[in-house]
């Protein structure tokens, strides 16, 4: 225990060490050799941005919307994806009905969705969602499904033998616990898609806030520092969201799945 | 009660060509209450067909499964199965598992944790009440598993191969607990096996079926006087018995 508690610690100031050189090196080759804001901000400018977008800028606000839109997407993708995954793992007709549709439309890129979303929703948040949503339901249809599909059957039988013989209760209280890492692998991947989405989501004014929205708004004004702010901003929601789930995931399924097959 | 009647079960799967496969063919026999029953045979010759069939897990083409003198038509609180495979649900620790039957019958939590209690302290198992069976080793895992058939109190327990995946030792540890079991919860007691000394071990009579398509071969009644001893003289001499049967009569023609 303390080795490993030592190793991750070792690892931990490597990253660390990795990030801070990266720093450097940033602030080195723009403040000596591109010498030129506009083209590579500087840290240093990037920090100055910062601080100045805290005092006087949209920062909360522009959280606030983004955090909202990507809500309206995840939340839909949650609704419609799980129920949608669990009907198809669990009924073979209707998963043979349902799923050349939904190979068909999964390869559309979300961004293709963005003209339909404006028309459909307007420029509310709801078609920022929307695209969103497109992004993030198929990662987790399709991990619903395989999950369901890899129930083992002995578990199936062993309910059945135990008194859980309603199709109800065998999703409720086996299949759906057994195919839960695999669902919430689905929502994971689909979280991280979602995410990536937000900032093109964001791009066709559904909104004067948004943390995409301000991205492109201070290019628009050559503000390349804030530009930066905001892209980092981007990179740490969507790192965090990620370590949530990873942690969340470690904590109820780690003691079950230690020495299976995952 | 659990007084089990099969009378003339058939069992034939539909090959992929049209013909049929006939798994099962022509199958009677009883069991008595409170029996310990062993069917024996060689890979494939439909012993674990014969018991899902018994546990309602699959529809016979013919004849009739008749438990208490009602017809077995799906799975049934009165029969207990106890899987070849670890069968365990990892999202759920032992107590829970052991549980999982009561909380489907709407029982109550105090009332079903000390139910399970109990038959946890039957396998000898108690100090692993709150572990996950990822923790456990395969033979626990199979105790949990009898722990949690038992847990509906059963009147007929069926038995797939459970100790096949173990090695020796403790495969003999569990048959001398599973008896010990029998023993003081009288369940009749239907248990697959392809090891003879697994068989004279265990059963009041040795069910054996010959392969392809399966066929009783013979009933054999085992005498001896329990507790028995494996090293001794007559369990030895019954060993040779059944041993000689299933070389001269009931193997592949």
């Amino acid at each position: 225990m303390s080795t490993q508690i030592m190793k991750d610690g070792k690892n931990w100031w490597l990253g660390a060490l990795a990030i801070i050189l990266a720093l450097i090196i940033w602030q080195i080759i723009a403040a000596y050799i591109i010498r030129y804001p506009f083209i590579l901000p500087a840290p240093t400018d990037v920090a100055a941005a910062f601080v100045t977008l805290v005092q006087h800028g949209t920062l909360w606000l522009d959280l606030q919307a983004s955090l909202v839109h990507f809500a309206i997407g995840l939340v839909l993708a949650l609704i419609i994806g799980i129920p949608l995954g669990i009907a198809m793992g669990w009924n073979r007709r209707f998963d043979a009905f349902i799923d050349p549709l939904i190979e068909l439309l999964r390869p559309i890129p979300p961004l293709a969705w963005i003209p339909f979303a404006i028309i459909w929703f307007g420029l509310t948040a709801w078609s920022a969602g929307f695209v969103i949503f497109i992004g993030a339901v198929f990662p987790i249809v399709i991990n619903t499904y395989s999950g369901f599909r890899g129930v083992p059957r002995v578990f199936v039988e062993a309910g059945k033998m135990l008194g859980c013989i309603r199709s109800r209760d065998l999703i409720r209280y086996i299949a759906f616990p057994a195919a839960l890492p695999s669902v919430a692998t689905g929502i994971r991947i689909g979280t991280g898609i979602g995410w990536m989405c937000l900032v093109a989501a964001e791009l066709f004014g559904v909104s004067n806030y948004g943390v995409g929205q301000k991205l492109w708004w201070y290019y628009n004004i050559h503000q390349m520092d804030s530009v930066v702010v905001y892209m980092i901003i981007l990179g740490l929601l969507g790192l965090s969201f990620d370590m949530i789930f990873r942690y969340y995931i470690d904590k109820h399924f780690l003691k079950w799945r230690t020495g299976e097959v995952a | 009660m659990g007084n089990l009647e099969i009378r003339d079960l058939n069992q034939s799967f539909t090959r992929d060509d049209g013909t049929q496969l006939v798994v099962l063919d022509h199958l009677n026999f009883d069991v008595r209450d409170k029996e310990f029953v062993c069917i024996l045979g060689s890979s494939g010759c439909g012993k674990t067909t014969l018991l899902r069939l018994i546990a309602g897990l699959d529809e016979a083409r013919a004849g009739s499964i008749i438990l208490d003198g009602e017809e077995i038509r799906g799975p049934n609180p009165k029969v207990g199965f106890v899987f070849q495979e670890y069968s365990l649900f990892p999202w759920r620790n032992v107590i829970d598992n052991i549980a999982f039957g009561l909380e489907m019958k709407g029982i109550t939590k105090e009332e079903r944790y000390r139910s399970a209690e109990h038959y946890l302290g039957l396998v000898n198992l108690s100090q692993f009440k709150t572990s996950y069976p990822s923790e456990l080793s395969g033979g626990m895992r199979q105790r949990i598993a009898v722990a949690r058939a038992l847990a509906l109190e059963p009147v007929l327990l069926l038995m797939d191969e459970p100790f096949g995946a173990l090695d020796a030792q403790t495969r003999n540890m569990l048959q001398k607990e599973l008896l010990d079991i029998w023993d003081k919860t009288k369940k009749t007691i239907i248990f697959i096996t392809h090891s003879v000394d697994e068989a004279v071990f265990l059963a009041d009579r040795i069910i054996v079926l010959t392969p392809r398509p399966g066929r009783i071969c013979q009933i054999f009644p085992v005498e001896l006087k329990r507790p028995r001893d494996r090293t001794s003289v007559e369990f030895a001499q019954v060993r040779r018995e059944v041993l000689d049967l299933i070389g001269q009569h009931c193997s592949i023609q």
